[in-house]
């Protein structure tokens, strides 16, 4: 495209008596044909083709070795509470799993998101100048730690640390129901631990993606309320945050993606089991994600059919996630979330 | 808007000149009070924990910061006015966040190093499982460390040139549906959770096809993993090479493919090297899809096309559940081999952005 109106507009040589302009000169009537264009622009083309169709292939092969299981299932998969697909008839259902993955995810977010935009507001507006610029860099660091040693920190620390919280919990909030723990004294390896684990984790995404809203928020803004006597805290209320509560928006939504689909840190923490309870300190639930890393050993053929249907809907819930936060992301052009 | 703004002028035109000149400056609480304030706190909490015989010390703390919030805003609402007293509360609200979140980043840190350090050596380094009892005291991670180099190496052949040719694509080619779409699509592969990429290679490679586990197959889930990010940041960096560059070589009579590949890449290559390392450190750490795919193995197997074999993630994983001392002392080993291994590709890999940075770049 550039080269067709570069070659259009460009001016016709003034000396053609100058030898090398006679290359240029003569494909100036059509399109360049050159062959090495056409085989660098094939190359780039097949390669975003090629995306396109691993994509398609991911959705296809997931979902043919999904039907081959759940048409032998022998209850309803989306509500059954149970997962067996080596008995006879097989019989397997998401219900546990789709409820601890909400569930965890939920207290997740709740935990993640306030403190994240706290953590951001003040590298972007209070920390002092000299810190703030290591500690964004930190920050970017800790999004890189990979989860399983965010699990194995979780299983190993996170667990016994909490064991007082959740006894205190439930002896003041126990009434609640939610934070009733049938058995007292059972270690933490519940719901609520992974919620907590998980939010930690999700934590330096969100902060990254809020903490580059705000540096982006108009500066005349800012300035126009300071020079009105407002409080920095009035500045941050009516200017930064209105302009960037898209983009909290967004990040929190990447962050629950990335909550919603992690194996490794529930796979490590939870203790597994497939009763559905309304009590999330108690342990023995499960999630898409861990049933999967914790059955796939067992499994036979079938078996790992049945999981492959419980990641397919994993799959799905991710894919409305993340659109859902792309375009949230679109609706606002002056905010480019692509290195989110 | 501009009503609210006249009656704002007009006033003091209605109220005529003011009886007293209000003064400029307020009364103004002295600079150390958060400090006093925090003290004060501090020392309530821990009378208040110590009294009640609370063991939880992250109680005495939240303890402590909540009568910090409090007294801030009775002090300062006293002596100052409500809106200032509203101010400091957020102030240390916004401090108390970021304290939060520190913690427990610090202790990850902490616990990850110090705990991992106790078996963490040469012979750790050179030595595989092979022949080890469960129980055992000893072994060491080489067999992993050998499997994740060879597993990234080959995710980062299949995905560094799809990814960079599918930025050239978007960048200097791509118009109208299929570049939309493709970059739609770009965008929700980089949302993919780890283990179902693992899953699709498992249904596609393995029961579909009929292979066994072997490195090859983690690597091709690997791969799925890091081409999204591949794509997204050599589409950023391709971005910021200026189009003067581009127009000039176009000018020259450079065809347009000799100007990608001579003007374009070259101009940004510090920062292409840079995303590409990043998706390396990001895939290096994924557990789920070698889970399913590489399977695990207690010996060295040098040849990632047949055969199980292991990985830096899941030998951590394989160790933690175990679950005997020996193994957890081998695990927090090995996780601290690997995030020693993120890190340096990290700080690499920025190093390599600031050191090549265009001039353009930098936030």
């Amino acid at each position: 495209m550039e080269t067709t109106s570069t070659s259009a507009q460009a001016p016709p040589p003034a000396d053609p008596a100058d030898g090398r302009s006679a290359t240029a000169t003569a494909p100036v009537k059509g399109k360049a044909v050159r062959p090495g264009d056409k085989v660098f622009r094939g190359l780039s083309r097949g390669s975003g083709i090629t995306l396109l169709v691993i994509m398609a292939a991911i959705a296809a092969f997931l979902a043919y070795r999904a039907s081959i299981a759940v048409s032998k299932n022998s209850v309803n998969f989306l509500t059954a509470f149970e997962w067996n697909p080596q008995g006879d008839p097989p019989a397997f259902g998401i219900g546990v799993l789709a409820f601890g993955t909400v569930v965890s995810s939920l207290i997740a977010m709740v935990i993640a998101v306030p403190v994240a935009v706290g953590i951001a507001l003040f590298v972007s507006h209070y920390a002092p100048r000299r810190l703030a610029a290591p500690l964004a860099y930190v920050i970017d660091l800790l999004a890189a730690v990979p989860s399983i040693i965010y699990g194995l920190w979780g299983a190993l620390f996170l667990v016994p640390y909490l064991d007082g919280l959740t006894r205190w919990l439930d002896q003041f909030l126990g009434w609640t129901t939610v934070f009733e723990m049938s058995n007292p004294g059972s270690p933490a390896r519940s719901i609520f631990t992974v919620g907590i684990l998980l939010a930690i984790m999700v934590l330096p995404i969100i902060t990254n993606v809020s903490r580059e809203v705000f540096l982006q928020a108009p500066k005349m803004y800012e300035e126009a309320a300071l020079a009105l006597g407002a409080t920095r805290w009035e500045t941050i209320r009516t200017s930064v945050l209105p302009f960037g509560r898209s983009g909290i928006i967004s990040a929190s939504m990447l962050g629950l993606g990335r909550a919603l689909g992690e194996t490794m840190a529930v796979a490590t923490v939870l203790s597994p089991g497939f009763l559905f309870s309304w009590h999330i300190l108690d342990p023995g639930s499960g999630t898409f994600a861990q049933n999967i890393a914790a059955k796939f050993n067992e499994a036979d053929d079938f078996g790992r059919d049945a999981l492959i249907a419980s990641g397919l809907v994993l799959f799905v819930i991710t894919l409305l996630v993340n659109g859902a936060a792309r375009w949230i992301i679109a609706r606002r052009k002056e905010y480019s979330g692509a290195n989110a | 808007m501009s009503d609210h703004g006249n009656a704002l002028l007009d006033k003091p035109q209605v109220s005529g000149p003011l009886p007293s000149a209000p003064a400029l400056t307020r009364r103004r609480l002295p600079r150390w009070t958060p400090l006093a304030v925090a003290l004060v706190s501090i020392g309530l909490g821990v009378g208040a924990g110590s009294l009640a015989g609370w063991e939880s010390r992250t109680q005495w703390g939240l303890i402590a910061a909540l009568l910090f919030v409090v007294i801030t805003y009775a002090v300062t609402s006293l002596v100052e006015d409500r809106r200032q007293a509203r101010d400091r509360v957020a102030t240390s609200v916004i401090w108390v966040c970021f304290v939060l979140a520190v913690v427990p980043l610090v202790s990850l840190a902490w616990t990850t190093v110090s705990r991992g350090a106790k078996l963490l050596d040469g012979y750790f380094l050179s030595h595989s499982m092979g022949g080890m009892t469960n129980l055992e005291e000893g072994g060491g991670v080489y067999h992993a460390l050998l499997g994740t180099l060879e597993q990234v190496g080959l995710a980062t052949l299949i995905a560094a040139p799809v990814g960079l040719l599918t930025a050239v694509y978007l960048v200097e080619y791509g118009r109208g549906r299929l570049a939309r779409a493709v970059t739609f699509f770009v965008d929700v592969m980089t949302g993919i959770p780890s283990i179902v990429a693992g899953l699709f290679v498992l249904a596609f490679w393995n029961l579909g096809l009929g292979f066994g586990p072997s490195g090859f197959a983690g690597s091709m889930a690997l791969a799925i993993l890091m081409m999204p990010v591949v794509v997204r940041s050599t589409e950023e960096m391709l971005k910021l090479v200026p189009n003067e560059l581009r127009e000039a070589s176009l000018a020259l009579g450079v065809p347009k493919w000799r100007t990608i590949l001579k003007v374009v890449i070259p101009t940004s290559i510090g920062g292409i090297a840079t995303g590409v390392m990043l998706a390396v450190a990001r895939i290096t750490g994924e557990t789920a899809p070698v889970m399913l795919l590489v399977f695990g193995n207690t010996l060295i197997n040098p040849n990632p096309f047949s055969g199980a074999q292991e990985s830096l993630p899941l030998y951590v994983w394989n160790q933690y559940k175990l679950g005997n001392a020996a193994s957890i002392d081998r695990a927090w080993a090995g996780a601290l081999t690997l995030i020693a291994f993120v890190m340096l590709l990290n700080l690499v890999a920025r190093g390599i952005a600031r050191w090549k940075a265009p001039k353009a770049g930098g936030r």
